[in-house]
């Protein structure tokens, strides 16, 4: 057992190190999701190197999560359809144009966001690769700003309200909400670190993306919140015992 | 309130934040935010050339609403899988 555990830890290193390496390149310290060969190949490179160590530590993180208890992963199965099923839904929103929430703030609030970057990886392929949404230039940044960051914004908030002694329902729905909108406030800076504006810069630029995709998206992100409330206190009611032990009540 | 009272509320409310766009955006196309993006790009730089595109589109619109719907029936389908077995697990360990 204890054998097994530096094994671990050696191969996330090695993946942060692999990481590094390839991130080079990267002069920004820090890429909906974005188009096939829509980012620069410097960047989908970089982007996907970023995420290397998260999805091994994911991989990790399941694999003890799960281990003995077939509860767990049903659960996670429950949480990866979830984001299957949001991030299929292309809603209306005020701007007159439409978007599609993430779905990824359960599994980030049950399970963790190292998990949940596997997860989203899996709906990022699943769209790339039938449903030319998305692409496979474009998986690392989009596994980054919604298998990545969002999560760990969801992760966050959601810790943050538990502290604050908030009902667990109004913590999942913050979690859910500031995941989402994160998701595409990290796409806009993807998007404008690549393509900065001649005049202003990656700022001015990043405003501009930040136009298209933030007010789209408020709406959006509510609504994400509430059905991901209505599950999480679905899976509350009957299965208590795996969120304790979850940690995630 | 009991918990599917809850829920069924939080569903309407979802529900009409979906429905109020259509009206207070009415006329607008409500394509997708992407496309705008990309749109946005060009603007940027208009030199910029796609380096790679998908290796399978979806043939047409139809098609694309067919892949669309079953990634959303998939997904539903296991939750309701999901839920199903956890409320059986869950009355087995009342009765015992």
């Amino acid at each position: 057992m204890k054998k097994k555990q530096i094994d671990e830890r050696k191969i996330i290193k090695f993946s942060v190190f692999v990481s590094v390496i390839l991130a080079q390149p990267m002069t920004f310290s820090s890429a909906m999701h974005i188009m096939e060969g829509y980012l620069p190949p410097v960047w989908s490179i970089s982007w996907g190197a970023l995420c290397i160590p998260f999805v091994v530590a994911g991989f990790f993180s399941i694999k003890r999560k799960i281990a003995g208890n077939s509860r767990m992963l049903l659960l996670l199965a429950m949480c990866g359809a979830f984001a299957f099923v949001l991030s299929a839904l292309k809603l209306p929103s005020v701007t007159g144009s439409c978007s599609h929430p993430t779905g990824v703030g359960l599994g980030a609030v049950m399970f963790g966001p190292a998990a949940t970057s596997v997860l989203g990886v899996i709906v990022l392929l699943f769209q790339a690769i039938l449903l030319a949404h998305g692409g496979l230039t474009t998986l690392g940044a989009n596994t980054f700003s919604m298998g990545i960051a969002g999560p760990f914004a969801a992760f966050g908030i959601y810790q943050l309200f538990k502290k604050l002694k908030a009902p667990a329902a109004v913590a999942v729905f913050f979690a859910a909400f500031i995941g989402d909108l994160f998701t595409y406030v990290v796409t806009s800076f993807q998007l404008a670190a690549a393509f900065p504006d001649t005049v202003g810069g990656v700022m001015a630029s990043a405003v501009k993306f930040l136009g298209v995709f933030a007010v789209t998206q408020l709406p959006l992100a509510i609504s994400e919140g509430l059905l991901t409330v209505i599950v999480y206190q679905g899976i509350k009611k009957y299965s208590r015992s795996e969120l304790d032990l979850l940690k995630a009540v | 309130m009991k918990l599917w009272q809850k829920n069924l509320l939080l569903f309407i409310l979802v529900v009409v934040i979906s429905i109020v766009p259509l009206f207070i955006a009415r006329g607008s196309e409500f394509g997708g935010a992407d496309g705008e993006a990309e749109g946005l790009i060009t603007e940027i730089n208009s030199d910029y050339e796609p380096w790679a595109a998908s290796w399978f589109e979806p043939p047409s619109g139809e098609i694309e609403s067919l892949l669309f719907a079953l990634q959303a029936a998939i997904g539903a389908g296991v939750i309701g899988f999901g839920f199903g077995r956890l409320s059986a697990k869950h009355k087995a360990g009342e009765t015992t």
